[in-house]
């Protein structure tokens, strides 16, 4: 059937009525903050803590704009007769976000959980030199740094947890067998049949 | 004296009609179109939702240096702006608002003549502008306009001679007076046409050929610019007002309203002002810009034919009536 002539214009009508009757899509920014996911690449900050100059960061970054100093201690033996060991002090990290891509990777690789991402924007500079955060600033970002989104319901468990949860089953099965096999060896015949039944 | 009070205060209401009103059209249309295209609109001018923001632009527009070009025609390019703007305060001044003389301007006998004649004259603003910019896109602006004004006046004309032969008068207070319900179905073809021929002779959207930004700069007024610039634009709202005022009037029944037509005339016509100049806007939103050829093509073989129609069908119904 061929359409009614005009019902274009009115479908024209319906569409801009309709539209006008729902939310606008306007984000009133400086006056209303934005809502961003936790995982927002806002800004990189640094967990100097966590760090052990591993470098992995420095040379995983594609435009280079992670810049490192470190130098390296003696730490005296722990024990009488022992061996003085050597630890890396982190004197200088540095991110460059005037190079910065804001790819992730320095986080991906870094071992020992000492990059997050957080969801503060709000750094340009007037100056492009100043958009090198220094250690202390780097370091201030972790405070804006939001707890990571609870996992979808019936997600598969977190690796570390199913390990350490693996692990304090084992341990409660070898307490539970040694505070079983003392009794067992000390215990009646009553008891010593019962032992027997348990076992497969 | 107490005559001339009285046409003073009348006067001054009117005035005040024509100063207020184009600008509340205008506020409404920077939001309602926003929200239509799923924007706010401006949020910002006097602090609520941006209901200051025409007289932002009007002080903004005053700031501006006045420059009249080297080569044009000085007088007639700066008369255009006033041109335009006048016939629209003259007509509202015979625009009839409740029932009795109490509830208009100035008593016109000839009023629906007076009324369009006068319209008329305010589109002349527009080619005198064209013609005296010495600017190309004004003369092609200009030169629209006059075919827009050539092929629209005449379907607009019919469609107003439909509603005076079903009055008997050319009176809006008598056609006013004269009104029944059933006239609205009755006249609903005529209604129509006047109203799209009216947008097209305001060159509103998606009759804006002769401004059309996008090809011509902006036809007419490429080279206003400060308060004869914003002149112009309020002439445009000031056309809108006018038009609704009159569309209400003459095919929608004016102050005639469900309940209280002796204490809320005003109200009555006022709203249904309103309302049809929200759907001025809506059509404004909804549609693109006519070419110039289906500009000329739906004035000549739709509109003229749709209003001879109506004009026919208004003579059979008064011959069978009486």
């Amino acid at each position: 059937m061929a359409p009614i002539p005009g019902s274009g214009l009115a479908k024209g009508l319906a569409v801009t009525l309709r539209t006008m009757t729902r939310k606008t899509v306007t984000a009133q920014y400086p006056e209303v903050q934005p809502e961003l996911p936790p995982r927002t690449r806002g800004v990189i900050g640094l967990f100097e803590e966590n760090c052990t100059v591993c470098m992995l960061c420095a040379r995983e970054c594609p435009d280079w704009c992670i810049y490192i100093d470190s130098h390296k201690e003696t730490v005296p033996a722990a024990a009488p007769g022992g061996r003085e060991r050597s630890r890396n002090v982190l004197d200088r990290f540095a991110i460059d976000f005037s190079l910065c891509m804001y790819c992730g990777i320095c986080i991906e690789v870094c071992p020992f959980d000492a990059l997050f991402w957080s969801p503060e924007f709000e750094y340009a500079e007037t100056d492009i030199h100043e958009l090198t955060h220094e250690r202390d600033k780097l370091r201030q970002w972790m405070w804006t740094v939001p707890e990571p989104p609870a996992l979808d319901p019936r997600a598969e468990e977190p690796k570390e947890v199913a390990a350490a949860r693996k692990a304090a089953e084992k341990a409660a099965a070898q307490a539970a067998a040694q505070a079983a096999s003392p009794a067992a060896a000390q215990g009646t015949d009553a008891q010593d049949t019962d032992a027997r039944e348990d076992r497969p | 004296m107490n005559d001339a009070l009285d046409v003073a205060l009348r006067l001054l209401l009117v005035f005040l009609a024509f100063l207020v009103l184009p600008l509340v059209v205008g506020q409404t249309e920077h939001k309602v179109m926003a929200h239509m295209q799923g924007r706010l609109g401006p949020m910002y001018a006097g602090g609520f939702h941006g209901w200051a923001q025409l007289v932002a632009d009007g002080v903004k527009f005053a700031q501006k240096e006045d420059i009249v070009p080297k080569d044009a025609d000085r007088r007639v390019f700066q008369l255009a702006p006033a041109v335009a703007l006048l016939p629209y305060l003259l007509v509202l001044v015979a625009v009839p608002v409740g029932p009795g003389d109490g509830a208009v301007g100035a008593v016109v006998d000839a009023g629906v003549f007076f009324v369009l004649a006068v319209m008329g004259v305010g589109v002349l603003g527009s080619l005198m502008a064209g013609w005296a910019s010495a600017n190309k896109f004004s003369l092609l602006g200009g030169l629209r306009t006059t075919a827009q004004l050539l092929a629209y006046e005449l379907p607009m004309l019919l469609a107003a001679a439909s509603v005076a032969m079903a009055a008997g008068t050319v009176s809006l207070t008598g056609i006013l007076d004269g009104f029944a319900w059933w006239w609205v179905p009755w006249q609903i073809t005529g209604a129509l046409v006047f109203f799209v021929a009216g947008l097209a002779e305001l060159q509103r959207p998606p009759f804006d050929m002769p401004v059309a930004d996008s090809e011509i700069i902006f036809g007419a007024y490429t080279e206003y610019t400060g308060l004869r610039f914003a002149l112009f634009l309020l002439a445009e709202y000031a056309g809108i007002v006018v038009l609704c005022a009159l569309t209400s009037v003459l095919f929608l029944g004016g102050w005639h309203g469900p309940w209280g037509d002796a204490g809320l005339g005003w109200f009555w016509t006022l709203l249904k002002t309103a309302v049809l100049a929200f759907v001025v806007i809506w059509l404004r939103v909804s549609y693109p810009r006519l070419r110039e050829d289906q500009l000329q093509k739906l004035a000549w073989t739709v509109l003229v034919p749709l209003a001879l129609a109506q004009i026919a069908l208004t003579g059979i119904v008064k011959v069978a009536i009486n």
